[in-house]
């Protein structure tokens, strides 16, 4: 560990905490201000929007209309995306003639990008037409996105809004939130990230591929594209899905020191920016950085654990003629060094991105463990734009629930009691995710289709497939490289994967939100239990860790943990 | 004393723990562990692995695990459970024994029932229904709860209330109310049933304590959902262990072993001991005499925001007290002190006893004897409204301010403008002025006051402590009131109250989302009782009331409100730090258990034996062991329930975290290692 590693990462947290306020202040505008930002700008649109959908922006809906619209939605756009992909030869813009994306690739795909996941199974510039790309993946980036931010806002405003007696238990309406979260924050952020990309060397052209000659004399092929358009979108809406196989530690995609700083910055930017959004919904800010607390804990602690053991030699090469004293540099690019290279990692999987710029493959095992179990938490570090705050708000009630009673009173949260039907709401958002991963992780690790395509044996090969399911069940969508997920087994399996981990999960949020949202506020007294300040932190990191680690220990024993130790003893599979 | 029920009872009382024993293996009837999930996976398991050790015995497999191994998990499996229905028989045996005693006294009576109102018929007690009339006299039991309508009798109710004092009941008014299995002392009374048999709260109260009537609260309920969520993950979590292992190369998987770890993860602590926490919580209500109607009452006390409480009796002593001798126009105070304690002499009301008392204390007079002094004493009446005494020659009167100054200027004095002051000074400040005179001059004026409670600030204080807010419920003027509640230290009052204006407040807190607890005692307070969400009665209230409330005060003591509250609390908070301390013990099994599972696969995972235990089987059955001690462990604190605070919400949390949180942790860790260690010393492993 260097002074200027620290440095970098030091740096990073500050950008991210000083920019949670103004876009916390910003969103909170757009969403749930009296009126929305730069009015003579974006007005016309959106209401132009609503005049061709026939969407009426003062009506309100219940968590049962909100949900179906979602679904609607999200189903209908899936049916779009994969449509595209198999007819993507006779279509335009197919400047490499590349032919129809085949079934289960295209299965796998489209459930990919529509839950926010981006699991790519494929080389981009070797599979998907620039149309494909930017009419079947690229819009994905922006609406799947407006789909998370949807449900965040619906359980924010089911916990923190105050109704009348009698009133109607409306949340909001589903096609204003998507609306707006595309044309207030999604499309100008990314307009912005686009032109000081670009200006950075990233790369944003139509052009055919080029082939060149490298000094070496080899035969090589340079692929074009619209690539900064698609990288400040993957990573503002940690969509993460790459323009180009080897994602953001390919030149093209993250040139300069600078370009790689800004796109990860751009990784969590928005979701810290949540946690002060949703202090502002709640009338009391410190509830929202009291979250910023935790999430900020537990991504030092995941950053740490990773620089720390990524900075230690590879056990297995140790001997060898190889130079380790910046650490382990397997799967990394020089330019970037282990530092920047754990800071990604991390806020890619603290966030449910799945961009990255090194290998978490080739990680020392514990460092590996590091985005593994980012993302087995439940990706709540910060999480993804819209999943991460709705997955913390279930944190909480589960915390609130667990500890609250310790003060002698039954458990409340923001003054509305929560009760058995939240309760078993929130058991059930936190059944599925498990019950996911660890159920195909076991199955895939004894059937011959899920292991014929895994590189390796013993216990790396064992995390490989774990971290597979799990990025596809937490909609990360990045991967433990070594295993070949363009298998029909694994097309399909991750494909339902995902959309379980997604939409199976986002109904029991909105329920919630719907149970919530017309309950009686007690107010705030001195034995309240108090869910702002240092103590709830603590108690939220806590509960967090456990919860999650409890869960997945026994199988990360097997992986990662196993690994670390059989490596240092020098034994390889 | 006619009962010792009430006493406190030790925790482990011999009578109690013989039955509990005993019912501790017959609540082992999977019908009834059915009802507790945790526990229910807890008992499945214990039957796969007797399973599988019958089949060792008959027919070892090569990868069997040794006998006495497989053994000793299911021995200790199976206890798992019996502890954790021991906590409950525990529980329940408390009630039981109480139930029985009770019991004990709802013999058969005969029953004098009137017909038409004049002839009488002797039946059985049982055969009587509501509406009937029956007649009771002196040495007889009261066949039924009912309405006195004719008559007044001393009743003895000390085998309902475990008070020997007995309590006058009348006809008419708020003291009407008799209860079935009490006793007639005195007189003759007529009695109106107002329950048919098996009703009436001699058997509702033996079905509560018993626990048969026992219904889950809606945290507990909440609260098991959360239990049998965790088992469920953590079932995920073992099962897919399995196919993971075969994976890694173990050869075979011991389903004894897999079982074993998925009893230590989840929560069988909090999982076993909940529903003994609820019993227990009625339990506790019990001894403070305090009979809840259900656990959904206590559960509520807990969560009580505002409480309404009456001035009289619950706040102040009831009686005004002599607090002062104010001299006006010349006269001194010891004048003014003799006057008023020769006035006051014969007046054997509680105000009249105090002048005396003060006039003694403050200025040394003692007492005299009336008939000694030869003085007569003038009674209080209506006409006059004073009262007083002559003797040789003095004519001392003591009154209303109005009543003496007329009484004054007909004998032809004068009244200063100085008494009028003095006089609405006291008012204002909450006080009854009382003026002294003698002969045609005013001596000056006594200062009676509603005095309050000694204690009652600091317990206000408490309350504030906890976030309750107290408003004090008076008939009183606003003034009065206000002055009351300043020296009371009560958060705010309700003055000039009637059963509408109480009914309004109650309703005015529950918009605002409060949950309000009171207590009352007259038929008019029965639809606020009902109201409110904790409603407790006074036993020596009416009928109505006490069908209102959803507790019943056996002593009548509305300080007692403070205490149902507390003890609501404890409930909760015992619930609280259990369920954390169970799922803060999981870190701790899991290192003793998974380096034991794959210590054979990969021998170099041995550095995660951080508590070097003995041996693979050493480690699994020590975490075992701890799992089912530390519910037998657990139980006093289950059903004593952990001490309340009223420190805020705060620094309560901060507390119950470290202790239960990081203790639950901790402890564990050096639990099994204590166990491994004993394990090794006995050569079992």
């Amino acid at each position: 560990m260097t002074t200027i590693g620290w440095i970098q990462i030091l740096l990073f947290s500050i950008v991210i905490f000083a920019v949670t306020k103004p876009i916390g202040i910003y969103m909170f505008r757009i969403f749930e201000g009296d009126r929305q930002p730069l009015p003579r700008l974006f007005g016309p649109i959106e209401r132009l929007i609503y005049r061709l959908c026939g969407v009426d922006p003062k009506e309100q809906q219940d968590w049962k209309q909100y949900a179906l619209a979602m679904l609607l939605f999200s189903g209908i756009t899936l049916l779009v995306t994969y449509a595209i992909e198999r007819l993507q030869h006779v279509l335009p813009l197919n400047p490499a003639k590349l032919g129809p994306v085949p079934a289960d690739l295209a299965f796998g795909t489209a459930s990919s990008f529509t839950t926010n996941t981006n699991w790519q199974a494929y080389g981009g510039e070797s599979t998907m037409s620039y149309l494909t790309q930017m009419a079947g993946l690229a819009w994905h980036n922006f609406i799947s996105v407006g789909v998370g931010i949807g449900v965040m806002l619906v359980i924010a405003r089911g916990l923190t809004y105050r109704l009348q007696p009698g009133a109607p238990k409306t949340i909001g309406n589903f096609w204003v939130d998507l609306n707006r979260s595309v044309i207030y924050l999604l499309i100008p952020f990314s307009v912005v990230m686009v032109l000081v990309l670009v200006s950075q060397g990233v790369l944003q052209n139509f052009s055919s591929y080029i082939e060149l000659t490298t000094l070496e004399g080899v035969k090589q092929t340079l692929a074009m594209g619209p690539t900064a358009s698609q990288v400040a979108i993957k990573q503002l809406g940690t969509n993460g899905g790459g323009f180009f196989n080897v994602n953001s530690a390919h030149p093209f995609e993250g040139g300069t020191p600078l370009a790689n700083f800004l796109e990860m910055v751009a990784i969590l930017a928005i979701p810290a920016a949540q946690t002060y959004m949703y202090g502002l919904m709640a009338r009391d800010t410190k509830q929202g950085w009291t979250l910023f607390g935790a999430m900020a804990i537990l991504f030092f602690m995941g950053v740490t654990t990773a620089y720390y053991f990524e900075t230690k030699p590879n056990p297995v090469t140790q001997g060898l003629a190889v130079d380790q004293t910046a650490g382990n540099m397997e799967g990394k690019e020089v330019r970037y060094g282990v530092a920047n290279s754990v800071t990604w990692a991390t806020a890619t999987t603290d966030a449910s991105n799945g961009s990255v710029n090194s290998m978490h493959d080739s990680f020392n095992p514990l460092a590996g463990l590091v985005p593994l179990v980012n993302i087995q938490l439940g990706e709540v570090i910060f999480g993804g734009v819209g999943a991460g705050l709705y997955g913390m708000a279930i944190f909480v009630l589960l915390s609130v629930f667990i500890a609250g009673l310790m003060v002698g009173r039954t458990p409340e949260y923001l003054g509305k009691k929560i009760e058995s039907r939240e309760v078993k709401l929130a058991m059930l958002y936190v059944l599925i995710f498990p019950l996911l991963i660890l159920y195909l992780s076991a199955w895939s690790s004894v059937t011959p289709y899920g292991l014929s395509s895994l590189n390796n044996a013993g216990p790396h090969g064992l995390s490989e497939i774990l971290y597979a399911f799990s990025s596809a069940a937490g909609n990360n969508g990045s991967a433990f490289a070594g295993l070949n997920a363009n298998t029909p087994w694994y097309n399909i399996a991750q494909g339902l994967t995902m959309l379980a981990g997604r939409f199976l999960m986002i109904i029991p949020v909105l329920a919630i939100a719907g149970c919530m949202v017309g309950k009686k506020a007690v107010p705030e007294s001195l034995g309240t239990f108090p869910t702002n300040g240092t103590l709830f932190v603590v108690l939220l990191v806590g509960v967090i860790i456990i919860v999650g680690a409890l869960t997945f220990f026994p199988a990360l024993a097997l992986g990662p943990i196993v690994e670390h130790f059989v490596a240092l003893a020098g034994k390889v599979y | 004393m006619a009962d010792t029920r009430l006493k406190e009872r030790s925790l482990f009382d011999p009578k109690i723990m013989r039955p509990a024993i005993w019912d501790s293996f017959r609540k082992l009837a999977p019908q009834n562990v059915i009802k507790n999930p945790v526990m229910f996976v807890v008992e499945i398991g214990s039957v796969l692995t007797t399973l599988i050790l019958l089949r060792d015995l008959i027919a070892p497999t090569a990868g069997s695990q040794p006998l006495w191994f497989t053994f000793n998990v299911s021995f200790w499996l199976w206890f798992t459970v019996v502890f954790a229905n021991f906590a409950e028989a525990v529980a329940e045996g408390r009630g039981k024994a109480q139930a029985a005693f009770l019991r004990r006294m709802r013999q058969e009576t005969t029953a004098r029932r009137l017909i038409n109102g004049k002839r009488e018929e002797k039946i059985p007690a049982s055969s009587l229904r509501k509406g009937n009339a029956v007649v009771v006299e002196a040495g007889e039991i009261i066949p039924g709860d009912g309405d006195v309508i004719e008559g007044i009798a001393s009743v003895d109710e000390s085998a309902i209330t475990g008070e020997s004092a007995p309590v006058i009941r009348e006809s008419g008014g708020d003291r009407s109310a008799v209860t079935g299995g009490t006793k007639v002392l005195s007189d003759r009374i007529v009695v109106r049933i107002t329950a048919s048999p098996g009703e009436s709260f001699l058997d509702r109260m033996i079905a509560l304590v018993e626990g048969a009537e026992r219904q889950k609260t809606p945290n507990e309920i909440a609260l098991n959902i959360l239990l049998a969520g965790l088992t469920l993950v953590f079932l995920f979590a073992c099962v897919t262990l399995v196919p993971m292992a075969l994976y890694s190369g173990v050869a075979t998987v011991s389903v004894t072993v897999i079982v074993a770890l998925l009893v230590c993860l989840i929560p069988t602590t909090i999982g076993g001991l909940l529903s003994a926490i609820g019993i227990a919580g009625i339990d506790r209500l019990l001894r403070k005499n305090v009979l809840a109607m259900s656990g959904r009452a206590v559960e509520a006390a807990g969560d009580v925001d505002t409480l309404l409480l009456d001035k009289t009796g619950t706040i102040t002593l009831g009686n005004r007290m002599a607090t002062d001798f104010i001299p006006v126009d010349g006269a001194t105070a010891e004048m003014l002190a003799d006057a008023a304690q020769l006035a006051s002499l014969a007046d054997e009301t509680p105000e009249g006893r105090s002048i005396v008392v003060l006039a003694k204390e403050k200025y040394g007079l003692r007492g005299r004897e009336v008939t000694e002094i030869g003085a007569r004493f003038i009674p209080f009446s209506a006409q006059t409204r004073m009262s007083g005494c002559d003797m040789d020659g003095r004519a001392i009167r003591k009154g209303a301010a109005e009543a003496i100054s007329a009484h004054v200027q007909a004998l032809g004095g004068t009244v200063s403008s100085h008494i009028d002051g003095v006089v609405h000074g006291i008012s204002d400040t909450g006080g009854t002025p009382l003026v002294v005179s003698e002969g045609n001059k005013v001596l000056g004026v006594i200062h009676l006051k509603d005095v309050v409670k000694g204690g009652i600030k600091e317990r206000f204080a408490r309350f504030r402590a906890m976030g309750i807010r107290t408003v004090m419920i008076t008939g009183d003027n606003p003034r009065t009131a206000a002055a009351i509640a300043r020296e009371a230290g009560v958060d705010d009052f309700l003055a000039e109250a009637t059963p509408e204006a109480k009914m309004r407040l109650i309703k005015d807190e529950q918009t605002k989302g409060k949950l309000v607890a009171m207590t009352g005692d007259g038929t008019n307070d029965a639809p606020a009782l009902a109201q409110a969400d904790v409603g407790v009665a006074m036993n020596t209230g009416t009928q109505a009331a006490k069908e209102a409330g959803n507790m019943v005060d056996l002593d009548s003591n509305p300080t007692k409100l403070l205490e149902v509250v507390e003890i609501g609390k404890q409930m909760l908070m015992t619930r609280g730090v259990l369920t954390t301390f169970s799922i803060a013990n999981d870190v701790a099994k899991y290192f003793a258990i998974i380096p034991a599972m794959f210590m054979s696969v990969y021998p170099e995972i041995a550095p995660l034996n951080i508590m070097h235990l003995a041996s693979p089987q050493s480690a699994i059955l020590s975490a075992v062991i701890f799992n089912a001690l530390i519910i037998m462990l657990l139980i006093p604190l289950a059903l004593r329930g952990v001490q309340y605070r009223p420190i805020g919400a705060g620094p309560l949390l901060a507390r119950s975290l470290v202790i239960y949180g990081v203790g639950g942790v901790i402890a564990p860790f050096i639990g099994i290692k204590l166990i491994d260690l004993v394990l090794e010393a006995v050569g079992l492993v």
